[in-house]
């Protein structure tokens, strides 16, 4: 059985750690070079592979990641 | 029904108040003296029939925050010590007074400073008045003078707790603490429901239900604008309180040349003073501030048009002198007399003194 | 599939928990105490006990927890959240009650109350994030930073002649009849995150059983304070804290 699955990122409350991306079996997740309003580099989906894990969110000590997940 | 009078000391008093007020815990460390609080306390073991939870604590600066955390419940709760054990206790007092909790603190004051002495004293009032801990806030305190006191003001502070969500100190000492006298008890009163807590005090950890935001309790501000609101509303707690709380019993003033003013056992002291000036032909009469905090200014600013000179006699080397002359705004001379380290002072001495006034 | 197709209701698997505040957590960018809160609190929404239980904040990184768990909670003195949980347990005894502290908090200034709480066996949760540094007052020296570790207050590194030996606690409460289950953790990785969860679960578990302390370490990272990135400081951590604070239980109650 596969899964596809995408993140929805709260960007403004991304501190752009990066922990998220240590997490990711896909690779599909990075920091960006866009800066929110803190000044924080925040995450950015970088490829299509996500398979809805949701390592990055279970990660992120600041709960700005949603996963969505379908079987496929 | 008959009234109950039992024979009891000034210590076990306040046990037994605490336990038939319906009081909700007790955290206390030994200290002498008045390490007989929480001996009558586990000795009655309250528990089984009333709930009231009693615990010897480890050290006295962790009863006093066990205090903290049954007061941010909604408990009744209270704690006991000595002068260096409520020292101990200051940071937590602090904490409660800054978070407005209701508590109730009993000191049973004894000499120092340092580990002093076991033997009475009233040498912490600065230190109960005035603060103690850090930061701008008070403490309603009561001054006993008998035994009976010892047992009555223990719901007398929960009542005044609760109604400025504050802590409460009652100011004792060791003569009131060890002294055996008559006390009319009353009849056991039931704790508060959890419910009752819930609807009466809705600032108290209760559990958190679906239908209000979470409680939370803290002394915590550390945006400076909002924090001056805080001390804003302390404030005006503590002005309602002074205008509300003053309690004071005179003894022989109406025609007072000379007024006596003491309070604790030095209140008692010096009753048997007034009774030998009576005798010798002084007219001399004496003021007893019940609550040293708020203190009674305006009686005794009326008293002061009155009298020609104050003397105030206090177990240390004149602290609540200083409120004495504050409040007459040096219409009469006020001079103190003390004994301190323990000592007490006699009443003929005091009689002595009286005399080259 | 498209993202769009995938973003509904019925395919959620993961969000922040209710039982955190919406409010923006004050941590520093990676820190574990976000991921300890979090956990604490999908812990306490999976139990379903938002309204029964009770928490202790501490003085420290996590002084503003309270902002952050959305239950009713107490902002204690430094070092005394076991002692008001003491109270408020014994007062409220059908309540869940959880102690959240660090380092500093409840190896140094709290010891007294932490070894007298754990000692009595109060039906409590402590909840303990173990970063070896103090955080909060910008990296001084705690009682469980490493030998050779530099902070702000052991400049040269911490010398163990000078400045004594970094505490092992959770060892210390281990030994302690009153606690009933006593476990170390980290939260730097998915699968850690997972196993951190299970504990913690556990331990607000055990609290219906009446038998004692349930004392949870979570190893942590302070990037700020090592002066590292987020993701370097969970490789120092693995490398370096993790063989002095070996992962794993140190007590677990016997099978009846």
């Amino acid at each position: 059985m596969a899964f596809k699955g995408t993140i929805v990122i709260d960007t403004e409350k991304c501190k752009g750690c990066g922990v998220c991306v240590t997490g990711c079996p896909q690779k599909c997740i990075a920091l960006g070079k866009k800066a929110n309003k803190k000044g924080y580099n925040h995450l950015e989906i970088i490829a299509d592979t996500c398979i809805g894990c949701a390592n990055c969110a279970i990660l992120c000590p600041d709960g700005v990641i949603e996963v969505y997940k379908v079987k496929v | 029904m008959a009234k109950e009078i039992k024979l009891m000391k000034g210590n076990e008093a306040i046990a037994e108040g605490a336990i038939r007020c319906g009081c909700d815990g007790y955290f206390g460390y030994p200290i002498t003296p008045q390490s007989e609080i929480l001996e009558h306390l586990t000795l009655e073991n309250p528990y089984p029939k009333t709930g009231m939870v009693v615990l010897q604590a480890e050290s006295e600066t962790a009863s006093i925050n066990m205090v903290y955390g049954g007061a941010a419940c909604g408990k009744r709760v209270m704690t006991t010590s000595s002068s260096p054990g409520i020292s101990l206790m200051q940071e937590g007092l602090s904490y409660i007074a800054g978070a407005e909790l209701p508590a109730l603190v009993v000191n049973v004051v004894r000499g120092g400073p340092g580990l002093g002495t076991i033997q009475p004293s009233q040498a912490d009032y600065f230190q109960t008045v005035k603060g103690g801990g850090h930061g701008d806030y008070k403490l309603i305190t009561l001054a006993p003078a008998s035994v009976q006191e010892m047992y009555d003001f223990v719901e007398l502070g929960f009542d005044l707790a609760f109604k400025y969500r504050n802590p409460v100190m009652l100011l004792s000492d060791g003569v009131i603490g060890q002294v055996m006298e008559k006390v009319e008890v009353g009849d056991y009163k039931p704790r508060w429901t959890n419910e009752y807590i819930a609807k009466n005090h809705p600032w108290a950890l209760v559990g958190k239900p679906e239908s209000r935001g979470h409680n939370i309790i803290t002394s915590l501000q550390l945006d400076p604008v909002v924090q001056e609101k805080v001390n804003h509303k302390l404030q005006a707690k503590y002005k309602v309180c002074e205008e509300n709380e003053v309690r004071y019993e005179t003894f022989q003033t109406e025609d007072a040349e000379i007024l006596l003013v003491a309070y604790g056992s030095s209140a008692r002291i010096c009753q048997k003073v007034v009774q030998l000036g009576r005798e010798a032909g002084i007219k001399v009469g004496l003021l007893r501030p019940i609550t040293l905090w708020p203190f009674p200014k305006k009686p005794l600013l009326e008293l002061s048009k009155q009298v020609k000179s104050i003397l105030t006699v206090e177990m240390s080397a004149g602290q609540m002198i200083e409120d004495v002359k504050l409040a007459v705004e040096c219409r009469v001379p006020v001079q103190h007399y003390g004994r301190y380290g323990g000592m007490i002072p006699t009443p003929t001495e005091i009689f002595e003194v009286l005399k080259t006034l | 599939m498209t993202r769009e197709e995938i973003i509904k209701p019925e395919n959620l698997v993961y969000k922040k928990t209710k039982v955190l505040t919406d409010t923006v957590m004050h941590f520093c960018p990676g820190c574990g105490h976000g991921t300890t809160h979090k956990l604490v609190a999908e812990v306490i929404e999976e139990m379903g006990i938002q309204s029964e239980t009770l928490g202790v904040a501490p003085v420290g990184c996590a002084v503003l927890a309270y902002n952050y768990f959305d239950v009713d909670i107490v902002e204690a003195a430094h070092g005394r959240a076991p002692a008001l949980a003491t109270a408020m347990k014994r007062l409220r005894p059908e309540k869940f009650v959880f102690t959240y502290q660090g380092d500093g908090d409840l190896a140094a200034i709290g010891t007294g109350e932490t070894i007298h709480a754990c000692n009595r066996g109060e039906n409590i949760t402590i909840i303990f994030v173990n970063n070896g540094i103090y955080g909060m007052t910008g990296g001084q020296m705690a009682p469980t930073t490493l030998e050779g570790m530099v902070t702000s207050t052991s400049p040269y590194g911490r010398e163990q002649q000078f400045n004594g030996h970094p505490l092992k606690i959770t060892e210390l409460v281990a030994q302690l009849p009153g606690t009933y289950y006593v476990t170390r953790q980290a939260v730097y990785t998915p699968a850690l995150v997972r196993k951190a969860k299970r504990a913690i679960r556990q331990a607000f578990e055990y609290q219906k059983l009446n038998k004692g302390v349930s004392f949870v370490e979570i190893v942590s990272n302070c990037n700020s304070g090592w002066k590292m990135s987020p993701v370097k400081a969970n490789e120092w951590l693995e490398e370096n804290m993790l063989p002095f604070y070996p992962l794993g239980d140190l007590k677990v109650p016997e099978k009846e």
